[in-house]
């Protein structure tokens, strides 16, 4: 694995931002997960560290969550879309594309192709990460296309059920009743199904889940970005509430996220017969070379 | 490539490699440049009247002259998607028509300031309602405030020739913003026409991605995007000033790819009777019946000029202003409603008010040369009975 293109040579390195020779030298590129990794969040430079996300954002905590379990940050690249999880994801130590309004997966299909020609002997994660907006309403058509074409890169939606970034309006992914921006009398029409969309549509490992065990959330991250790599598209459809539309106090956003994890968010995890056994080998392999 | 081609400089390959003459459509010339680029994937939608270009591009991947091609969602999916593997460093071809270059406008407008090299082939069509597949270039409208270089072809031999030197100008470092090459719809897509190629075991050199302004976003060239930096998400004080410095840069890039239409198209304009009082001004398949009128005239023994306009952007504001100098009417045949080219013809000259606007039609209408004839005869103040017969 090479490094070489985000290592200043030393003569230059003084002169560098010291934020951009702290990653060099004490984030987390070339080093194994059990080396920094979610367990050791705060031992170590992270790739999101300040970010514009208001007081108590669950979206921009799971955002943290996602780039410290990236198995290979050196050779990753992240796409969004319109939406505050891009405030977050653009200040990531990772290549990221803001895309046009809901066209990530799209962007994916082309960007991961195009890696797949070029470099075929080296592993690029494509990942996009979007609203619930951006993956099940504006970008739905590019969204489901992507996975009913097989493309292999994965998809994480921030579900805050709200249209956030543009002041709390109602989405697919409201639930029924819901009254918000654009549905005055509340919402009527059901929450989609996103988690059945993606098995439809071929997702070969899907997960719904409120990522309130770190763990847990960073273990369903990486399986997707390894089956990714070798099986087909993956899916994550996280709940990220949104305290302020939602009018959650801060104190209780972790409150909120445990009731969902009980709810319409409990933990559901999909596979296919083919991801189940690559788990099997790269978790074995993983637990190998700790011991 | 697989084929065992001879990679050639684009020099070589447009202008000094020896050729032969096909009898070939329009759609087939753009589908063989598409051969002789080195392309290194393609992506489809269908679209009357341009789907035959996708179709041929389509079956040149099946030959093996292009890596990876497939059929998108829509066109948006489809310019989006362009967006994405260009950044990922490789050489990208796609084409729509009228309504589809609509759909997709969002993501193509973004592609000049995003530095996204590749060429978009623009076969022309109707897109105001009541709805039409016939040819009609009012969409180049649209394209004319992205910011990408735009070049309209004449006829088959054209779209061959300037869809091979889009793909020079493209990734040349001190432009690297798209360029669309259009050219009338069924006209010139779905007639035959005379066009000399090179062989096609001649291609182009393959793109390097690493020799441009904006690497490509592969995680493998210095300098690493690893600083926590989003610009336009600060003040917007530094939102505007980031912005408009942007824009200014795509602009010039734009501008500076005349000289490229200079090196490979021998300049964005043609000039038939520089001396003339009277000129014929157009672009793409209007061009080609200017043409005729002019031949016309010529034999009527009338002193009328024309000029062939290849290259909408940049604009040859400078070219057009100095062939006009002496010109006491200027008449723009258009195969569109608005009338774009005479728009900016007018804007070019210090006496706009000499412009004929038209004739034009659209919808699909063929542009009879009589249409040309008439307002040559009446800028020459010429009797009726001549402008009935």
């Amino acid at each position: 694995m090479s490094l070489n293109y985000m290592v200043p040579v030393s003569k230059f390195k003084r002169y560098l931002p010291k934020d951009y020779v702290e990653l060099v030298d004490y984030g987390p590129f070339g080093k194994e997960f059990s080396e920094v990794g979610t367990k050791n969040m705060g031992k170590y430079k992270e790739l999101v560290e300040e970010h514009p996300m208001c007081s108590g954002c669950w979206m921009a905590y799971y955002i943290k969550i996602i780039f410290a379990s990236l198995p290979n940050p050196e050779h990753t690249v992240t796409i969004g879309t319109a939406g505050c999880g891009r405030l977050a994801i653009s200040q990531a130590a990772v290549p990221f594309i803001y895309g046009n309004y809901g066209d990530q997966n799209a962007m994916a299909s082309g960007i991961t192709r195009a890696f797949r020609l070029r470099f075929p002997d080296q592993q690029k994660d494509v990942i996009t990460i979007a609203g619930d907006g951006g993956m099940m309403d504006i970008g739905f058509s590019m969204t489901m296309h992507a996975w009913f074409r097989g493309e292999k890169f994965t998809t994480i939606m921030l579900d805050n059920e709200v249209y956030g970034n543009t002041g709390g309006q109602e989405s697919g992914m409201s639930i029924k009743g819901a009254v918000l921006k654009m549905s005055p009398k509340g919402k009527n029409f059901n929450k989609m199904p996103a988690m059945q969309l993606a098995i439809t549509a071929g997702c070969v490992y899907v997960v719904k889940m409120s990522p309130t065990n770190i763990n847990k959330a960073a273990k369903a991250i990486r399986r997707a970005i390894f089956a990714a790599r070798e099986l087909g598209p993956t899916f994550i459809h996280a709940y990220t509430s949104c305290n302020i539309e939602y009018s959650i106090p801060t104190p209780d956003v972790f409150k909120d996220a445990q009731e969902m994890a009980k709810g319409r968010f409990a933990f559901e995890e999909f596979m296919t017969d083919e991801a189940k056994d690559l788990f099997t080998v790269v978790e074995a392999k993983k637990k190998k070379e700790v011991s | 490539m697989s084929l065992n081609k001879k990679l050639v400089d684009m020099d070589y390959l447009l202008n000094e490699a020896p050729r032969e003459q096909h009898f070939i459509t329009g759609a087939q010339a753009m589908a063989e440049a598409v051969k002789r680029a080195s392309v290194d994937m393609a992506i489809a939608y269908p679209i009357t009247p341009q789907s035959e270009v996708m179709h041929l591009v389509g079956d040149i991947y099946a030959q093996g002259h292009i890596k990876e091609y497939y059929r998108a969602e829509e066109e948006l999916g489809t310019m989006s998607a362009i967006a994405g593997a260009a950044r990922g460093g490789v050489r990208m071809f796609t084409a729509t028509s009228g309504p589809g270059l609509l759909r997709g406008l969002e993501a193509i407008v973004s592609w000049p300031g995003h530095r996204i090299p590749c060429v978009l082939g623009v076969l022309t069509r109707v897109v105001n309602a009541p709805l039409s597949i016939q040819p009609d270039n009012i969409e180049m409208a649209y394209l004319m405030h992205s910011g990408m270089i735009m070049l309209h072809a004449e006829n088959q031999q054209d779209t061959f020739d300037y869809t091979l030197a889009a793909f020079a100008i493209t990734e040349k470092v001190d432009v690297y913003i798209p360029v669309s090459v259009s050219t009338e719809g069924f006209f010139v897509t779905h007639a035959k026409g005379y066009v000399d190629m090179m062989s096609e075991e001649l291609a182009f050199d393959v793109i390097d991605p690493y020799k441009a302004p904006v690497p490509a976003m592969d995680n493998e060239v210095p300098p690493a995007r690893i600083q926590r930096d989003a610009p336009v998400q600060k003040s917007n004080f530094m939102s505007y000033l980031i912005h408009s410095v942007w824009q200014q840069e795509i602009w010039d890039s734009n501008r500076r790819a005349m000289k490229y239409v200079y090196q490979y198209l021998g300049g964005p304009i043609e000039v038939i009777h520089p001396d003339a009082d009277v000129f014929i001004v157009a672009s793409g398949c209007a061009a080609a019946q200017g043409r005729e009128a002019n031949r016309y005239a010529e034999e009527e023994g009338l002193s009328v000029g024309f000029i062939k306009v290849k290259c909408i952007r940049p604009w040859p504001k400078d070219e057009i202003s100095a062939a006009l100098k002496n010109a006491k009417a200027v008449i723009v045949p258009e195969h569109n409603i608005i009338g774009w080219l005479s728009k900016e013809i007018q804007a070019s000259i210090p006496n706009g008010g000499i412009v004929v606007e038209g004739p034009r039609v659209y919808g699909g209408m063929t542009l009879p040369v009589e249409l040309i004839m008439e307002q040559i005869y009446i800028a020459l103040g010429m009797d009726s009975e001549k402008l009935q017969a």
